[in-house]
């Protein structure tokens, strides 16, 4: 068990050391940089002018001395400060992380909530008219844009009811009720398209488990359906739905781009987008590190959690 | 690429002079079989065959030019004249979503197409030659797609600029890890079968085994690949639109067609987002629909079940 988590680990730092340098690498050879993003809307502009910030910010140095710099700052726990606002990249970012990662946990409720039972009841019905219902519902699921799916929502919601989604952020400890709402429906926009992988993955899980010789014997001991299904079938059948619930929660960290921003949330995901216009090169490096260290943190939990699992998981 | 095999077969049919007769005949037979037998499949690859029909003749469908702008009729609701109405501009949205099927049509498969051939070549090699290329590929790949696929293209379309091309490549490059994944794991197990033994017996180069005896065995995935990412390919193209880091003006893009500028008037002119939004997922639905029957139809694991 040890050895196996040192080397996820190693294999973990390795991966982040490479997607760092290929980020570092990509934003650079953009075209255009910070300087010319803040001196576009300037008009005539002294070159000398021009020529110092870009010294001040260090971006004349060739692209190997910025990255074994920036490595440096990092490893002594600087993590660079924002172009843009001149401050620590840091203190922009932290503030944002709790309200994406609250919208990430909240849709994966929804999509729990929604999918697991959806996806049994298909699995029990296969091939009748409620599974193929069930299949096409969570297929549109898929199909809609999560973005749109909330624009809708927002229509409808303005149209029945005459509320419009807050456009600050509303602290939970200021105003509960307020805050529920505001996240409750950028959850249900998402939650609806996780909803539909989750019930996918158990149906099929499911129907696989379902072919297993002590399901047979468990029906032929006389148990109830309801009880080999929930107590003995699901299971087994939960270790699928458990990576896909852990891979989609990391995913939902980056996907939640376009929600937030339809949302007026002021989550990392949107903040990406304005980085990464601005060429704000340390914000939009600390974001995209922090996307990928939750990825492998999510992947990470998905491989621990099969071993508490299922006891037949032995790790190498 | 999702209607290559029907329009191939009924290319064939036509077309065939030489050769056993009795194939048209039974290809065809296939395709009905397949259409009863998967109705929901065959729904899909009616909707995506309505919209690569709607994308091959825009020019003929649309009632209006889908770029001109006027200025009297800005926001007018769907009528007679704009069957679905006309946006801020005074563009008329039926004809833009007409456009627009050519649009995220050709990044769609241009993309997915570009992904999974670059990523399938990788696994290709990956998978054959295995040792060290092996290890290193991975890891490349492990990298690739340690980021989500929106923010990985996200990244790529600032980095490359705004075009057509460039959105494409964006795409293209989440997709490849995942083609090289699917490609390399098919390929460790067909190099272990007794035929391409055989063939690398009789002198076949190594090359020609890889490229002629073992790739063609892997259409089925790469088939299932490509449909299952043509969808997720034309969501993310109307995600990076919507934010304005998409395909450029003056083609029209349903994702940009529902970006920000446009949400602004959705209170006033709903028929703004409920069009184009409803168009993305008729034609993503179409290709999951599709996908999905093809998947149970060419994967022999699944084919029993």
């Amino acid at each position: 068990m040890r050895t196996y988590i040192l080397t996820r680990l190693m294999i973990a730092i390795l991966t982040l050391l490479g997607m760092s340098l290929v980020i570092f690498v990509l934003m650079r050879i953009a075209p255009g940089d910070v300087v010319d993003m803040i001196f576009a809307s300037a008009g005539y502009v002294d070159p000398a002018a021009k020529a110092e910030i870009t010294k001040e910010l260090g971006l004349d140095q060739p692209i190997a001395v910025q990255y074994i710099r920036w490595l440096g700052e990092v490893l002594r726990g600087d993590l660079g400060k924002s172009y843009r606002y001149d401050i620590p990249a840091w203190q922009i970012v932290r503030p944002r992380i709790p309200v994406t990662v609250e919208l990430a946990i909240l849709a994966m409720l929804v999509a729990s909530l929604i999918g697991v039972p959806a996806g049994v009841i298909s699995a029990v019905r296969q091939d009748r008219w409620l599974d193929y219902v069930m299949r096409v519902l969570s297929l549109a699921g898929l199909s809609m844009p999560s973005f749109w799916l909330g624009m809708v929502i927002i229509l409808l919601l303005v149209g029945s009811l005459g509320w419009i989604p807050a456009l600050t952020y509303v602290s939970p400890f200021q105003d509960l009720k307020a805050h529920v709402l505001q996240f409750l429906f950028p959850a249900l926009a998402v939650g609806y398209r996780s909803s539909a992988l989750i019930m996918r993955i158990t149906r099929s899980s499911l129907l696989d488990v379902m072919r297993e010789d002590y399901i047979r014997t468990a029906y032929a001991k006389g148990q109830r359906e309801r009880v080999v299904i929930w107590r003995h079938a699901l299971k087994n059948a939960f270790l699928p739905v458990i990576t896909v619930l852990g891979i989609e929660f990391a995913f939902l960290v980056g996907g939640l781009v376009v929600t937030e921003t339809v949302f007026n949330m002021p989550g990392v995901a949107r903040f990406l987008v304005e980085a990464i216009l601005w060429r704000d090169y340390p914000v939009v490096q600390n974001l995209v590190m922090f996307i990928a260290v939750v990825v492998i943190l999510a992947n990470f939990a998905v491989d621990i959690l099969y071993g508490w699992l299922d006891p037949r998981v032995r790790y190498g | 690429m999702v209607e290559a095999p029907q329009t191939g077969v009924v290319l064939e049919a036509g077309t065939v002079k030489a050769g056993p007769r009795a194939q048209p005949a039974r290809r065809g037979h296939t395709l009905w079989r397949f259409a009863r037998r998967k109705p929901l499949g065959a729904a899909g690859a009616v909707l995506v065959l309505a919209m690569t029909v709607m994308a091959v003749f825009a020019d003929v469908l649309a009632t209006q030019d889908p770029v001109r702008t006027d200025a009297a009729r800005t926001l007018s609701p769907p009528s007679s004249l704009h069957w679905l109405g006309t946006d801020y501009l005074g563009r008329d949205i039926y004809s833009r979503i007409v456009h627009g099927a050519r649009v995220s049509l050709i990044v769609g498969v241009a993309s997915t197409l570009l992904g999974a051939v670059v990523g399938g070549v990788a696994g290709l090699l990956s998978g054959y030659v295995g040792g060290l290329t092996d290890l290193v590929t991975q890891r490349i790949m492990d990298i690739m797609q340690g980021l989500p696929l929106l923010v990985l293209a996200l990244v790529m379309s600032a980095v490359l600029g705004p075009s057509l091309g460039n959105v494409i490549i964006a795409i293209s490059v989440p997709v490849i890890p995942r083609a090289a994944r699917v490609i390399r794991s098919s390929v460790l197990a067909i190099r272990e079968t007794p035929y391409v033994e055989a063939a690398r017996a009789l002198g076949v180069s190594h090359l020609r085994v890889a490229f002629r005896h073992i790739l063609p065995n892997t259409f089925g995935p790469f088939m299932i690949l490509t449909t299952a990412q043509l969808g997720s390919a034309i969501l993310v193209e109307a995600a990076l639109s919507f934010l304005g880091l998409g395909v450029p003006e003056p083609y029209p893009s349903w994702g940009r067609m529902l970006s920000v500028s446009a949400a602004e008037y959705a209170q006033k002119a709903p028929w703004l987002v409920l069009f184009p939004g409803a168009a993305i997922s008729l034609a993503v639905f179409g290709t999951n629909l599709l996908g999905d029957a093809l998947r149970d139809v060419l994967d022999p694991r699944l084919r029993q079940v």
